[in-house]
């Protein structure tokens, strides 16, 4: 998939592309912790893979291709740097590249590994979050600026300048290249799988399109997720967002239909859900959940868990999703959150109950111009087989309602409880439905 | 590196005469802190923006006028000069600025080269 091809290479299939995609993030870490030097960084790092590319098909694959591309960067910067710069800033220069190949400075934090100090740095709070997610997706992915202005759906200069301006901050502003000191790491370490999970739904969200660049966001968003649970051992939300991604991730391409319209969980063609990556998701959730230390990505994975592991629609465990949807409540308190609970609620002990929990809602008025807020009480009337309320409450929905794909489905339902004599109606479905979207809108807490 | 804290709040919102004590003495205690770590370097409270003058040259010609640069929701009301190791040091220095918590800090880094 383009998302993943490596920038300069011409073969994919080859050793220099899979040392690409596993290599580059760390190659470029690596430079900028001898350098300093962002733009130095990556432009050696390219010319260590365009030299790979050369050498190895005629040598071979070296045995360990990640360090041979550190060394061959390593030796382009120290030429470039020779070459190009003032005496002072030489000498400087050629100090740090110097003495050893292993220049860390010890981290506060303890943890050394170049790309986790990508990663903190590419995710510093002082950086605009779209610089942040672009930067992340340069440095530590390797996509060219071209191809992630292509997935954020901006023009390449714009995107450049984006790329510049951040690498300028932090130089300039003196943000740390270092992992977080202790009293720091989880309020960033939450700032980083925020970001990672943008990107993740920047993906997602592009299912319905042709453009493969931005699905394979969502490839990109979980090889990073993988690598930062692996640098992260004692940090179960990396691996509860890890296994939210996959588990999303396996029905992906049964979101949307042929025409592009959203599929709702219950008609999703379940035999088409990717059992490997179920598989693997539940698996890293339950290593996340063996921490005892419950955090949001890791509810929502739950969650995400329940409904791939249903095999009909109807097996859904509404009961287990009320109840993690009430400790989600509790560890990130949320309006979209007390909604889902309510549907979730309604699923497992019936319409009236979900109604209870509506009306708290709607009382707190914190969700009011929220179209997913009538639309629920429609289906939950409906549900009780209270037509016409059921119609104002559709009515309402759709005049808030943002898009025409939602405001089809709404009218349909509409129509639906127009005609309730005439024939036998899928309440059912409808709720599910309902409950679906909210799940869509409920990628919540992080989503800036 | 160094940094310049801009100390910003709305000086429209008089503060109770217990809270404008509190702010003094916490105000004082981050001054002695960071002037003990040897952080600050200098800094200053500011007059209210009713006592600012502008001043820009045209065409040789000095033109003086009342009032500050630009109308804003909060204005600047103090300023410290401080020396860091990085910028979340700087971060952490303005956070405890007692201003921070009910105004804004604005953290500039100087044109160093």
């Amino acid at each position: 998939m383009p998302a993943s091809d490596p920038g300069p290479v011409s073969d994919p299939g080859g050793a220099v592309a899979d040392a690409f995609r596993q290599e580059w993030g760390r190659v470029v870490a690596v430079l900028i912790g001898m350098t300093g030097n962002w733009d130095l960084a990556e432009e050696c790092a390219q010319d260590a893979f365009a030299q790979a590319l050369k050498t190895w098909p005629r040598d071979g694959v070296p045995r360990r291709p990640g360090a041979w591309l550190t060394t061959a960067a390593r030796n382009r910067a120290l030429d470039r740097l020779r070459r190009g710069a003032t005496e002072a800033a030489k000498l400087r220069e050629a100090a740090v590249l110097a003495p050893t190949d292993e220049p860390h400075e010890d981290d506060e934090s303890g943890i050394r590994d170049d790309r986790l100090r990508l990663i903190f740095t590419c995710c510093h709070p002082a950086l605009p979050l779209e610089a942040r997610v672009a930067l992340t997706l340069r440095t530590l992915t390797g996509l060219t600026t071209a191809e992630i202005a292509r997935a954020f759906l901006v023009p390449e200069p714009t995107m450049a300048k984006r790329l510049v301006r951040a690498k300028q901050k932090i130089r300039d502003a003196g943000i740390p290249y270092r992992v977080p000191p202790a009293h720091l790491l989880s309020e960033r370490t939450a700032g980083v799988l925020a970001v990672l999970y943008l990107l993740f739904n920047e993906g997602y969200a592009a299912s319905a399109g042709a453009d493969l660049v931005r699905q394979g966001l969502c490839a990109e968003a979980i090889r990073l997720a993988g690598a930062l649970a692996q640098l992260m051992p004692d940090e179960p939300e990396a691996l509860g967002l890890l296994a939210l991604m996959l588990l999303h991730d396996a029905r992906r391409a049964t979101r949307v239909d042929d025409a592009g319209d959203l599929v709702t969980l219950e008609d999703q063609d379940r035999s088409r859900w990717v059992r490997s990556e179920i598989d693997e998701g539940e698996a890293v959730l339950d290593a996340a959940l063996r921490r005892g230390r419950p955090g949001p990505y890791q509810l929502q994975a739950a969650i995400a868990a329940c409904h791939a592991t249903a095999a009909q629609a109807a097996d859904t465990d509404w009961a287990e999703i009320a109840l993690l949807y009430g400790q989600l409540s509790r560890v990130a308190p949320s309006p979209v959150v007390e909604l889902n609970r309510a549907v979730a609620v309604a699923m497992a002990d019936g319409p009236a109950a979900g109604l209870d929990l509506l009306a708290a809602i709607e009382a707190s008025g914190e969700l009011s111009g929220y179209y997913l807020v009538p639309a629920t009480r429609a289906d939950l009337l409906r549900r009780l087989g209270r037509w016409a309320e059921a119609a104002a409450s559709y009515r309402a929905a759709r005049d808030l309602a943002a898009t025409a794909a939602e405001r089809r489905y709404l009218d349909r339902r509409l129509s639906e409880a127009g005609a309730h004599g005439a024939r036998p109606l899928r309440t059912e479905s409808a709720a599910l439905a309902t409950r679906q979207s909210l799940l869509g809108s409920a990628r919540w807490p992080y989503r800036a | 590196m160094k940094y310049m804290l801009l100390i910003c709040r709305d000086e429209s919102v008089a503060l109770e005469a217990d809270e404008r004590a509190d702010m003094a003495s916490s105000t004082d205690a981050w001054v002695t802190e960071m002037d003990g770590r040897g952080v600050r370097l200098l800094g200053n409270r500011l007059r209210r923006v009713a006592d600012a003058t502008t001043v820009h040259v045209r065409d040789g010609e000095t033109l003086v006028a009342d009032g500050p640069f630009a109308e804003t929701k909060e204005q600047i009301a103090g300023f410290d000069v401080i020396e860091c190791a990085n910028l979340d040091e700087a971060i952490e220095v303005a956070a405890k600025h007692p201003v921070a918590r009910y105004g804004t800090i604005e953290v500039r880094p100087f044109w160093e080269d």
